[in-house]
């Protein structure tokens, strides 16, 4: 009965948890604030006033007392002072908030709720199976890698011990053959269905670092999104300016080329892509397209549209384009693409003026629920 | 509480360990261990070892960082036992026999401390039950005026419930509530004597009465009335007295305020208890109850409790190595005057008078100490050198933390400063009709350490919910006066006069 007490107690903590991560929602979206948290599974969201305050000491002219070696003067480097100690300052005692893990499926299902965001039907429901090592035991058999360093100690110290060779004058350990031991594994099978992301974006000189901020930022939330209605995402990067070619997730970010701009590049390599790994029938795709609007020539955009309409659309799931305004670029491309697929679903356009757009940006692109 | 039995070769040990414990002269209430598994363990935990606990969200919020921490291996609930006649413990279920014979050890330790230890004798004995009716109360409460409101007082009451003064079992504070002042009761102006009768409408005269009269009334109307007549630590059981709250609200401030009343003496003794707890876990396994082949387990274990750190003291070890620190002074009689005034360090070093009252002492010390009393008289430089303590500050160019100095006095010093109070800041009720509008102030009595200001306007506006009139604290901010003030919409911090 009282296990249920805790249950209680505890869904009720993660209820006001998501409420004040629903009310910060859109600060942290607009603020980036999430990404540098993110971890395999989970993101560590700074919750805002959450502990029960009291009247307490600020820590820094605190001090206290400690144990160990050292000289006056020698700064402390480990165990930071009163971590973790009820009644006394920890490191964050001035922002009087809590870091709460949240998985990212729960910050899926709370950014859908707040953008009221429809889920996906995932296309090809095939049952691919992805497969887990997980090291759970302990054995005395196995590869030098994976020994384990105070097991083996300890067997080594007990048989040391028991046959009378152990000198605590002079106590040197050493393991011999039988007291090795390693750890052991498992191996897990999950089924699984597919999509994935494939991100183009524009490095021209025009694209600045505040409208790089911006794609960073949406392709964080995107990832989030679409990894929860999911089992396994891949993302995909390719960047362009008169050529394309793709790269990994910190390049993608960081690039500043100043050459002109043909999308047309970015479309053909993402098309080939697809081509080359993406069989339609196992995965779900979904290309987004970042740039500021600016295309070489009219000629360029003319083919983009032929790449998208034969190429593209018939495998994807949808097609994004999202436009950062920058001081430079004219924006024309945005007024192109809907001119040729206005009142198509699986084209879906934003405008995103600055980091107060993204949350409306988002609902844009993700709001179709394809 | 239901309480499953334990396994028997489990009740075997048991028995054993008892009986070592009792032979040792330790005494306590019947002990009733459970095994329970880490889920449940870090549930009981979170409830401060009452699961019958009533409902908050804290707990939940406590359980998630325990069974976090548990499962990234960052720590273990070896033992839990409860301040209760009988004693409730729990045992980790997948702990070695050895770690179980060392966790019951130390129980008996800590079960005779509770029964023992004269700070815990005001402490409710059947606490389990309490609680469980603290529950159903609360319980009844939410059925009535809704999770969301009782929730909210909650939340308000336990943010002032370190606001206690933790004496106040121990000794009779002069009674705070204010005489009644009755305004209908005429002023009485005192008179000059006149030794002759005629000589009195002289010495008093009427008309100057009269003006006295006068003077003395609107003196009355105007005066601001102080109360309480003298500060009371015990801010919150002022606030259940006399704030305005409805009679549910009254009733669950006073639980809380019993609970924290409750928790106080473990607070108070946590160096001496677990030390009192380690030093008999360690008596006993190696005097008694270890085989040959749980040695190095236990040695592994043991030592893992007295892990120390730069960062802060390990009560546990700081605790052990005291009392056996006491012992060894008593055994060989390395105290007093003679001792002290001794200049030959190679005599202090191999000193033995054979007075073998170790023991005695340690027994003695461990029912009449409380923390800040035990290091005060026990604590010696030798003891701070050969435990190598130092005090550490924050130093602001280096954005960190640094050992500040090895010198025993200021060891000794930051330590009782950290433990007086329980750590926490004194605060004081100091007038409850401040600038004669019923306005609360508080006083903070600074002892070197500014309050943190964050925490503190939160914590006022709490005050304020209580006593819904405007709340001020009177403090001290790097050496000036500052008043700090709560109107429940705006907070405020103006220089103090």
């Amino acid at each position: 009965m009282s296990i249920l007490n805790i249950q209680k107690d505890h869904s009720r903590f993660r209820q006001i948890v998501r409420g004040k991560i629903k009310q910060n929602l859109k600060k942290f979206i607009s603020k980036g604030e999430l990404m540098g948290r993110k971890g395999k599974d989970t993101v560590s969201v700074p919750v805002p006033q959450i502990e029960i305050p009291r009247f307490r000491f600020g820590s820094q002219q605190q001090g206290g007392v400690g144990q160990g070696e050292g000289d006056p003067g020698d700064p402390l480097d480990q165990g930071e002072p009163g971590e973790g100690e009820p009644g006394k300052a920890g490191k964050d005692a001035g922002e009087h908030g809590v870091e709460v893990d949240v998985s990212l499926d729960e910050l899926a299902e709370i950014l859908g709720e707040e953008l009221e965001l429809p889920r996906i039907l995932p296309r090809g429901l095939d049952k691919i199976q992805d497969t887990r090592d997980r090291y759970i035991g302990i054995r005395s058999a196995g590869p030098e890698s994976l020994r384990h360093f105070r097991r083996t100690f300890k067997q080594a110290l007990l048989r040391q011990i028991s046959s009378g060779i152990y000198d605590p004058k002079n106590p040197i350990i050493i393991p011999v053959r039988d007291d090795k031991r390693y750890r052991s594994w498992k191996t897990e099978a999950r089924p699984h269905s597919n999509a994935v992301i494939i991100y183009m974006m524009d490095v021209s000189g025009s694209m600045g670092d505040e409208q790089k901020e911006i794609v960073r930022i949406e392709s964080f939330w995107i990832d989030t999104w679409l990894r929860s209605q999911y089992d396994g995402i891949e993302s995909r990067y390719i960047i362009h300016d008169a050529a394309a070619r793709e790269v990994d997730r910190d390049t993608f970010f960081h690039t500043r080329e100043s050459g002109g701009t043909m999308i047309s590049s970015a479309y053909k390599l993402c098309a080939d892509l697809i081509d080359e790994s993406y069989p339609v029938t196992e995965w779900n795709i979904y290309p987004f397209h970042f740039s500021d609007g600016d295309n070489w020539s009219v000629d360029d955009t003319l083919e983009c549209m032929q790449l998208m309409k034969n190429r593209l659309l018939p495998k994807s799931n949808m097609f994004c384009y999202g436009q950062v305004e920058s001081p430079y670029g004219s924006g024309q491309f945005i007024k192109d693409l809907r001119e040729h697929f206005g009142g198509n679903d699986a084209v879906v356009t934003s405008e995103i003026k600055n980091k107060d757009g993204i949350v409306a940006s988002i609902k844009e692109f993700l709001g179709k629920g394809r | 509480m239901k309480m499953l039995t334990l396994p028997p070769y489990l009740s075997d040990i048991q028995r054993d360990i008892e009986a070592h414990a009792k032979k040792y002269g330790l005494e306590f209430f019947d002990t009733i261990f459970e095994m329970v598994d880490y889920q449940r363990m870090n549930e009981v935990a979170s409830y401060g070892g009452f699961p019958v606990r009533y409902p908050h969200w804290r707990f939940g919020m406590e359980y998630e960082r325990m069974s976090k921490s548990f499962s990234y291996g960052l720590h273990k609930i070896y033992e839990l036992v409860i301040n209760n006649d009988p004693c409730y413990a729990y045992l980790l279920e997948g702990n070695s026999t050895t770690e179980q014979k060392m966790v019951m050890a130390h129980v008996y330790g800590h079960c005779d401390f509770f029964k023992n230890n004269l700070w815990f004798s005001p402490t409710n004995r059947k606490m389990v039950d309490q609680m469980a009716n603290h529950g159903a109360r609360v319980r009844r409460y939410i059925d009535k005026v809704g999770i969301d409101e009782v929730e909210t007082f909650l939340d308000v009451c336990l943010s002032l419930e370190n606001l206690i003064d933790r004496h106040s079992p121990y000794i009779r504070r002069p009674d705070p509530t204010p005489e009644p002042e009755d305004l209908d009761i005429p002023v009485e102006v005192p008179r000059l004597t006149a030794s002759r009768g005629y000589l009195e409408r002289y010495i008093n005269p009427e008309e100057v009465l009269a003006k006295e009269k006068e003077r003395l009334e609107t003196q009355r109307k105007t005066q601001d009335r102080k109360f309480p007549k003298e500060p009371m630590l015990d801010v919150v059981t002022f606030l259940a007295r006399n704030a305005p709250l409805k009679k549910w609200q009254e009733d669950v401030l006073n639980m809380v305020i019993s609970e924290a009343y409750y928790f106080a003496p473990q607070g108070m003794t946590k160096i001496m208890n677990e030390g009192w707890a380690s030093y008999w876990h360690s008596t006993i396994m190696t005097q008694d109850a270890l085989t040959d082949a749980e040695i190095v387990d236990f040695a592994e274990t043991h030592s893992a409790t007295m892990a120390v750190s730069p960062g802060g003291i390990n009560p546990y070890k700081i605790g052990i190595e005291l009392f056996r620190d006491i012992e060894d002074r008593w055994d060989r009689g390395r105290f007093g005057k003679e001792y002290d005034d001794c200049e030959d360090l190679d005599e202090k070093l191999h000193w033995n008078r054979r007075l073998g009252h170790g023991r005695d002492k340690i027994f003695e010390v461990r029912r009449i100490h409380n923390d800040v009393t035990f290091l005060d008289e026990f604590l010696t430089p030798e003891f701070c050198w050969r435990q190598k303590l130092f005090t550490f500050e924050y130093n602001k160019k280096r954005q960190g933390f640094e050992i500040f100095s090895r010198d025993f006095r200021s060891i000794k010093q930051k330590l009782l400063g950290q433990l007086t109070n329980f750590g926490q800041p004194f605060i004081f009720a100091e007038n409850a009709n401040f600038k004669n509008r019923g306005e609360l102030l508080l006083l903070h009595r600074h002892d070197g350490v500014d309050l943190d200001q964050k925490w503190g306007r939160e914590t006022l506006l709490n005050v304020f919910r209580i006593w819904s009139r405007p709340v001020h604290v009177r403090t001290q901010i790097e050496g000036k006066p500052r008043l700090w003030t709560h109107d429940g919409k705006e907070f405020s911090d103006s220089p103090g006069e």
